[in-house]
């Protein structure tokens, strides 16, 4: 599913220098190019009609108002190029925000990430590569707050489908939820099909069936 | 500002500005404050030694020519008016007469300073516009008018004699026992003298002893006249002069004053909020990805070990940061409103919790932020102390009225008064002139409801 190692052209929407220094660094680390570094929400849409970069990254809260404008200039994007992947780099954990991004187009190639993760490079790194192959990945601290909640259609789902689903919504792939769940690979697989048909997903493509889980998953 | 004085000045340990009443003799003592009324003096222990009884005495002496000048105005006004009254000229005088209150008011006032040197104001308003005949319009409307009337007659009939009678038996009894030596020297030739009346004394020891027993009874006077004309002076202050007119014009302005703070209040928060997102979270984020960046080009071995620590410590770092920010002013709140943002507070709480808010709109900042706080210190209670396995919030907007009530199924017998948070979360609310109520019975359930009036934010209304 995911194209490893693949050198993306990147539009990094960031209003403050020092991260969007470091971010630049950061993914020159991988490989990336970051095309444009843009400080504003306005900027950001410039540079995405410039550049047709193959991911978008941006921050939340930027000029002028501080508010939530690069959400707003995310989900706009979302909904002008439904295949544009973008990845939103957010201080916040309150799931609003990320069903607000997530109900934007059909919520594949896009990803809501808390910033601190951009510490951990490497899973920042996978994320990314996730979102740009078209995945959905959500912060797993936002995930955690989620799984927290009573959620009536998720009462069907056992405690051990419950928890494979909190990883595909982090963006984990089988493989990846086998290993942590220490289970094999099939079993993973079963449970997720067992998921599907719980939520009377229709059949379809699986991973849009997969990302359409994870939506159910938040909007809960 | 009055009771200012008074505490300062009973706390002077020196009298001289103090016995002047008006703190321009010995003005070499750096104290200007001073007793402002004789009832205050009365407490002092040098009072017979400041001005004061000699004020008590002129205040109620004086009060003889003015009441004796109000009586003798009032009858003839009276009879002068009534007879002429059958002519119809005379209608006129009595009307004028009615007005007779205000000037014996006016000077009652001035009289007033000398044993009480608090502000004495009129009660009466400016006319609505010029001319005697708008003055008067608003004099005759003015329920002060007929207050000032009454006094009058009360001064003309009763009060004047009482004055008289009080200070001419007060003062009149000791001076005349002091006189009694000068009395036997001159009258009695030496002889014989009688005292009072009462008795008669043939000796001059006797004479000097009477003397004596007036002197004490003059200090005593002192006394009696500064209670009375306390008393005197208190009836004509709460007769004659308003209640504070400052006082309500005070309270407004402690309201606006309070609304300030709770606005000050909460842009400091915002500002607060601000500083920390744009700084130090920043930079412990680029912190964290720098060190993320070391780890990925350390070798293994103790370095990559203390790096991962330092790693991990700044994850640790920038997730309590982000709690705390969260906690100064949620942001959610800021962006999306009261809905998601007491469905984030729900996320939060340790005790499961339903939410129904029926708000499609969005409300002024303000009762916003004051009905989330609520909400999450309820929340933290619930999940601190009620030992509930479930709550639930519920709140709509109706009649210019916002409404919202978190119930759990707890033990109950929450106390609002019992260092709880929602002791400072009700004077946030009552800034907004709602209310917040409690009613949690031994055994539980326990219903926090809150009420703010509002009304839904414009640009939503449309």
């Amino acid at each position: 599913m995911r194209v490893e190692d693949r050198a993306l052209r990147v539009v990094l929407a960031e209003d403050s220098v020092l991260l969007r220094e470091g971010l630049i660094a950061l993914l020159a680390r991988f490989g990336h190019e970051v095309v444009a570094a843009v400080g504003d929400a306005d900027a950001l849409l410039t540079a995405v009609a410039d550049h047709t970069p193959d991911v978008v990254v941006t921050d939340v809260r930027m000029p002028p108002g501080f508010q939530d404008e690069g959400m707003k200039a995310a989900v706009r994007l979302r909904t002008e190029r439904p295949s544009l992947p973008v990845l939103v780099l957010s201080q916040y954990v309150q799931r609003t925000y990320a069903s607000e991004l997530l109900d934007s187009g059909d919520g594949s190639g896009v990803g809501y990430l808390l910033k601190d993760r951009v510490g951990q490079v490497e899973e920042f790194h996978a994320a990314l590569q996730e979102v740009a192959s078209g995945g959905t990945v959500v912060d797993p601290e936002v995930v955690r707050r989620l799984i927290r909640r009573r959620r009536d259609p998720l009462e069907r789902l056992t405690p051990r489908e419950r928890e494979v689903l909190g990883l595909v919504a982090e963006g984990k792939s089988n493989n990846a939820i086998a290993r942590q769940l220490v289970v094999s690979e099939a079993a993973v697989g079963k449970h997720i099909g067992s998921i599907l048909a719980k939520l009377d997903l229709p059949p379809a493509e699986e991973t849009h069936r997969r990302v359409l889980a994870v939506l159910t998953y938040l909007r809960a | 500002m009055n009771r200012d004085k008074g505490e300062v000045g009973q706390a002077l340990p020196s009298l001289s500005a103090w016995a002047d009443g008006r703190g321009t003799a010995a003005a070499s003592t750096v104290i200007r404050m001073r007793l402002p009324t004789v009832r205050q003096a009365l407490a002092h222990p040098r009072y017979l030694l400041t001005a004061w009884p000699w004020r008590a005495a002129g205040y109620l002496l004086s009060s003889a020519p003015v009441g004796l000048s109000v009586l003798v105005v009032l009858l003839v006004g009276v009879v002068v008016g009534g007879v002429l009254a059958v002519v119809l000229v005379g209608l006129p005088l009595l009307v004028v007469l009615a007005l007779s209150g205000l000037p014996v008011a006016a000077l009652e006032r001035r009289r007033l300073r000398l044993v009480d040197s608090r502000p004495a104001r009129s009660p009466h308003r400016m006319p609505d516009g010029p001319g005697p005949v708008v003055w008067a319009r608003t004099r005759f409307r003015e329920p002060a008018t007929w207050r000032e009337l009454g006094f009058a007659l009360v001064l003309g009939t009763v009060l004047w004699p009482l004055d008289l009678l009080v200070a001419g038996v007060v003062l009149g009894v000791p001076m005349t026992l002091l006189g009694t030596p000068l009395v036997m020297a001159t009258v009695g030739g030496g002889e014989e003298v009688r005292v009072l009346k009462l008795w008669l004394a043939t000796s001059w020891p006797q004479a000097f002893a009477a003397a004596a027993v007036g002197l004490l009874m003059l200090a005593v006077s002192g006394y009696v006249l500064g209670a009375v004309a306390a008393g005197r002076a208190e009836l004509t202050r709460v007769l004659l002069v308003p209640a504070d007119p400052e006082r309500r014009e005070r309270v407004a302005e402690l309201v606006r004053s309070r609304v300030r703070l709770v606005d000050a209040f909460e842009a400091e928060r915002r500002r607060i909020e601000r500083d920390l997102h744009d700084g130090a979270q920043q930079r412990l984020v680029a912190l964290s990805m720098i060190l993320g960046l070391a780890r990925l080009d350390a070798p293994p071995g103790p370095l990559a070990d203390q790096l991962a620590k330092a790693h991990d410590e700044a994850g640790k770092a920038l997730a309590e940061l982000r709690d705390l920010i969260q906690g100064i002013h949620p942001k959610v709140l800021a962006d999306h409103g009261l809905v998601p943002a007491v469905a984030d507070a729900a996320d939060r709480s340790v005790v499961p919790v339903d939410v129904t808010l029926d708000l499609p709109g969005r409300l002024p900042e303000e009762v916003e932020a004051a009905a989330y706080f609520v909400v999450c210190e309820a929340l933290t209670n619930i999940g601190r102390h009620s030992g509930a396995s479930r709550a639930e919030v519920t709140g709509r907007h109706q009649g210019g009225l916002l409404a919202l009530e978190v119930r759990d199924d707890g033990r109950g017998g929450a106390d609002a008064g019992r260092g709880s948070g929602l002791t400072g979360l009700a004077d946030r609310v009552s800034v907004l002139d709602g209310t917040i109520s409690l009613s949690s019975p031994p055994g539980g359930p326990t219903l926090l409801r809150v009420e703010i009036p509002c009304e839904w934010r414009t640009e939503h209304c449309a």
